[in-house]
């Protein structure tokens, strides 16, 4: 059996690749991939959590799953927005953009 | 034994495939990188017998959520494939990596601190069957979730249509 430790350390990793990714870069997409990369790393702490601590309950499984959800709607509205902005400044860089309203 | 080498190889894979991700210059390839980590995420979920929510991680996440960055990609910049690139300013890498080693220790040294956690059971490999899990999706009893399920859908609906209207193009006045 794998340690709980093992899904822990390999999480926050996981998470801090992600954070340093949304520091450093700065395209939109990729800001927004490494949103993802965070949210992944938080799915893999709840269901570890219910599964190896807490077997007999489903609650950190459900709070994975719909997470799933959010983050696939998440998702579409930014790309959405993404495409609105390419559109208007025609650039992709987060450092174009200087107003909320074109 | 065998989950632990199995655990390795999803480790090495998502580790390295999530540092490609972030570092690599190219959108394109950092999209095809982040692939790989949900595949690995997914793989993951699989190894702790949650088979349901690993299937739905590879439909979603992988097969899904890529698609639509893909296609911003494509749609954002024509020179996408012929290698957009994107400066990476040294400063900011330098004070990023700090940063994030500073906060990646902090965090792991507080996990590993936690005696809570050293009580952790040996659980039985088995799989959650899927009745008791379809059964908590859409019951309305005590730690039923259909609440939680319909405002997912309806979030959903409402995201896609938002997502439409940001995204249409504006008529010429």
């Amino acid at each position: 059996m794998i340690p709980v430790q093992c899904y822990f350390v390999l999480s926050a990793l996981l998470f801090f690749i992600g954070v340093f990714g949304f520091i450093t870069r700065r395209n939109l997409i990729a800001m927004l991939i490494s949103v993802e990369l965070i949210l992944n790393a938080v799915d893999i702490n709840f269901a570890a959590f219910n599964r190896i601590l807490y077997p007999d309950s489903m609650e950190g499984m459900f709070m994975t799953l719909f997470s799933i959800g959010v983050s696939a709607a998440e998702s579409a509205v930014a790309i959405a927005i993404i495409i609105n902005v390419y559109r208007n400044f025609k650039s992709d860089s987060v450092d174009s953009i200087k107003n909320m309203k074109w | 034994m065998a989950n632990m080498i199995m655990f390795c190889i999803l480790a090495v894979v998502i580790l390295g495939s999530a540092i490609m991700c972030v570092t690599t210059t190219r959108i394109m390839r950092a999209a095809t990188f982040m692939l790989f980590v949900l595949f690995g995420v997914a793989g993951l979920y699989f190894l702790l017998d949650y088979t349901y929510l690993g299937a739905a991680q590879i439909s979603v996440y992988a097969g899904g959520v890529t698609m639509i960055y893909v296609f911003a990609i494509q749609l954002v910049s024509k020179r996408t494939l012929q290698g957009l690139t994107e400066r990476m300013k040294g400063s900011r890498v330098v004070w990023g990596g700090l940063l994030t080693l500073v906060g990646c220790a902090t965090v792991i040294l507080v996990l590993l601190k936690n005696q809570f956690l050293m009580s952790g059971l040996t659980t039985p490999d088995v799989e959650v069957p899927m009745k008791s899990v379809g059964e908590a999706l859409v019951g309305s009893g005590k730690y039923q979730y259909v609440l939680a399920f319909e405002f997912i859908s309806l979030f959903l609906l409402a995201c896609i249509i938002g997502g439409l209207v940001v995204s249409r193009k504006e008529e010429e006045k």
